[in-house]
């Protein structure tokens, strides 16, 4: 029986449907084009229904489960949209833990949708049986078990509702295999409100009033822009916001791209190897504007220093994440998008030309001592910044960026320059090695106009290289620069720093990533010689498929500048 | 400065949450000294009663996050001030001349006399049954059980039906409906 044809959909407006089907209507109507996935036994039955819907709903077999969870995420973050994994019970589901407390901590919308041993079977310990609801309660936004087919649609609905509203986050929905087996009348009803959960909190009038005023007297002020920006797709809300107030603007790692990084006002990355302006100004600030982010121990170093002779204003969608790091003597809660236009409208036109200017001062500093040396090096072997410059110049600045995690995120984040918003995929929050080639998956999936680059290291690539099988099967253009020190490079660097340089395990003696590439179809070319760089990177660009190119850099390059953890950010480290 | 509070939390009746509140607790080291839950008075609608001693600072951020789970309605915080609260502690003790002496200047309902042993109830303050626990030590308490505390709020205001009051009227406010889709 095929009750999913339109015909059956047609005849009857709640036709009768096996759950696997209506688990994949749902799909339909909430708008999704793609799935992450891997098969397994408790769901079978989905991927049996799967077949017949496979012009409808594409479907891409990674290698792994964590990678479906990545890749899923790599696709939301640059599209917007939700992502949405499918796999199975046991083992396939304790696979997407990693990726699930990723996407919670970096608050992507994500449904993963588990296979679950029969209702039968719950709690007897049956073959690939978990407790997942259990075991995910700590790396989810929401969860739930289903266990009669009935029940799938209002599930799914609650999912993506939770998923996508409020603060963005992953959702799992565990059904039982016979809850997949059953058949019920499909009836699907989008989800617009639960009454215990307040996605949009609103902000207090009177602190729209305080927030206007401290704005108005500032001398010194700071914006700091956060992902909350891009979640709210409230990037022209934040220039309307700069053009008029004149204030500078600097970016959390997670808000790269909100603003483009050659806008006038723009004044660098904050955090642990962000700019030398932001950070070492933090001091100077009589006004700090926090915008969508949550005051990560990365960027706030020390939080009991941070903004210590500010007043500090937090536009927040959050309650849980105002006052949780940095008591914020005016809470602004709401979506940025909403909140933003309340106090553009109540702000004076202001210029803080002299102020920025002291920033461009740093900038200066910054550029002779650290940028100069990092990307036009006097000799010796090739350096990752230069590597992130050579690309991001071949690219105009204009592609999506995908980090792993480890150095080389680092310099990317520095140096690769945005003009587009949404342009950076990269695993801030929970530091996942092994996150960047699964997600650059995803995002050229999810935005396939785009150009995307991924910058990864000889350690990160190891760690989920096998979904190289995955882009060979589907065919992803994804363009792979690894920056290949033999080390892992930033674990080396604490040890160097802070450890008496006793390189403890973190050597690494690296297969040939050359027959690995062309095993698995890549384009692959590698460059260990500074004059070739910028023709292996146009040779890259030029190709019409996915490119493993492989920089041999130097072996103990190191990050700077660099606040050492736990210390204030004014004291800023440059070399 | 550490003091006790007692937290009440009301949530939708769903499997699985009491341990999702319980993790916001245990994630910041606070330990939970006492934990009731029912059905509150409003159908479908659970209330869990929670005693913790910490700091200020921390029951704030603590209650925020128990409230950012999606199945829970909301959270309020009081000081033993605030609250009138009871617990029942259960007293199984050995017969004697002196047991039953205690019992009957300590105000405590008899449950049931048995030949040899005596269960009693006694409804209190934790510091009012532990003092009779202490008491009856020494002439053989066999069982010794307590419910954790329960409270009701001094103050004539129903938090919880006019926090659902005003729900309500966000809900019917389309400019609200518009933001949560």
């Amino acid at each position: 029986m095929n009750t999913s044809s339109p015909d059956a959909r047609q005849t009857a407006s709640e036709p009768l449907m096996t759950g696997s089907q209506a688990l994949l209507e749902s799909f339909l109507i909430e708008g999704v084009d793609t799935l992450f996935g891997y098969p397994g036994g408790a769901i079978i039955p989905v991927y049996d229904a799967l077949y017949d819907y496979r012009d409808r709903l594409r479907h891409i077999l990674v290698r792994h489960e964590q990678g479906a969870v990545h890749a899923a995420q790599g696709y939301a973050r640059v599209s917007g949209r939700v992502g949405v994994c499918l796999v199975t019970s046991g083992p396939g589901a304790t696979n997407t833990v990693t990726g699930l407390a990723d996407a919670l901590m970096d608050s992507t919308p994500l449904v993963l949708v588990t296979g679950q041993v029969g209702s039968e079977l719950l709690g007897t310990d049956a073959f690939q049986e978990t407790n997942f609801v259990g075991i995910t309660q700590a790396v989810t936004k929401w969860n739930c078990q289903v266990k009669r087919v009935e029940d799938i649609p209002a599930a799914i609905a609650k999912a993506f509702y939770v998923a996508r509203s409020g603060r963005p986050g992953p959702v799992v929905v565990d059904i039982t295999k016979d809850a997949q087996c059953g058949v019920a009348p499909f009836r699907y009803e989008k989800l617009v409100s639960i009454r215990s959960y307040v996605p949009v909190p609103q902000p207090d009038p009177a602190c729209i009033e305080e927030a206007a005023r401290l704005i108005n007297e500032a001398q010194r002020p700071l914006v700091m822009a956060g992902q909350g920006v891009l979640l709210g797709n409230a990037e022209t809300e934040l220039q309307e916001f700069l053009t008029k107030s004149g204030m500078p603007v600097a970016s959390t790692l997670l808000g790269l791209s909100a603003v483009p990084t050659d806008s006038p006002q723009y004044v660098g990355m904050l955090g642990m190897h962000g700019n030398y302006g932001p950070n070492i100004k933090n001091r100077d600030c009589d006004l700090l504007i926090a915008i969508g982010m949550r005051f990560d121990d990365r960027v706030t170093g020390n939080p009991a220093h941070f903004g210590e002779n500010a007043k500090i204003i937090h536009l927040e969608i959050d309650p849980a994440e105002i006052g949780k790091i940095v008591q914020a003597d005016v809470p602004v809660a709401g979506n940025v998008r909403e909140t933003l236009p309340l106090l553009t409208a109540r702000i004076r036109r202001r210029d803080h030309g002299d102020w920025i200017a002291e920033f461009r001062a740093c900038d200066r500093i910054e550029q002779e001592r650290v940028i100069q040396p990092a990307l036009h090096p006097a000799g010796g072997r090739i350096r990752m910044g230069e590597a992130v410059d050579t690309v991001a110049r071949a690219y105009d600045n204009d592609a999506v960026l995908v980090t792993d995690v480890g150095q080389q995120q680092m310099f990317a984040a520095r140096y690769f320059g945005f003009r587009r918003t949404r342009s950076l995929v990269t695993s801030g929050g929970l530091g996942t090695m092994g996150f960047g080639l699964p997600a650059a998956i995803g995002a050229k999936l999810g935005a396939p106009e785009r150009n995307v680059v991924l910058f990864v290291g000889d350690g990160g690539l190891q760690m989920t290289i096998q979904e190289l099988g995955t882009i060979f099967q589907s065919k992803v253009p994804v363009k792979i620069v690894l920056l290949n020190n033999s080390f892992l490079g930033m674990v080396r660097q604490w040890q160097e720093l802070f450890y008496d340089s006793r390189y403890s395990f973190t050597e690494l003696v690296n297969p040939d990533f050359g027959l690995i590439a062309r095993a698995n179809g890549l384009g692959y070319r590698c460059v260990e010689r500074r004059e070739e760089l910028a023709d292996a990177v146009a040779e890259m660009k030029e190709s019409q498929g996915a490119f493993l190119l492989e920089v041999r850099v130097e072996s103990e390059d190191n990050v700077f500048p660099m606040v050492p953890a736990g210390a204030p950010v004014a004291e800023i480290r440059l070399e | 400065m550490e003091q006790e509070y007692i937290i009440t939390v009301f949530s939708e009746n769903k499997v699985g949450l009491l341990s999702q509140i319980t993790t916001v607790f245990t994630c910041r080291n606070v330990n939970i000294e006492s934990l009731t839950t029912s059905e509150s008075a409003l159908k479908g609608i659970h209330k869990f009663t929670i005693v913790v001693r910490t700091t200020p600072e921390t029951v704030a951020k603590v209650v925020r996050q128990v409230e950012k789970k999606i199945d829970v309605l909301k959270t309020f915080v009081y000081t033993p001030d605030e609250v009138v609260q009871q617990e029942i502690a259960l007293y199984k003790v050995t017969r004697s001349h002196n047991v039953e002496q205690l019992v009957r200047k300590h105000n405590v309902r008899i449950l049931e006399i048995d030949t040899d042993y005596i269960v009693v109830e006694k409804t209190g303050h934790k510091s009012e049954t532990q003092e009779l626990f202490r008491l009856l030590q020494p002439y053989g308490v066999q069982q010794f059980v307590r419910s954790g505390t329960v409270a009701v709020i001094k103050s004539k205001r129903e938090l919880l039906n006019e926090y659902l009051e005003e729900l309500e009227k966000m809900r019917k406010n389309p400019e609200q409906v518009r933001q949560e889709a």
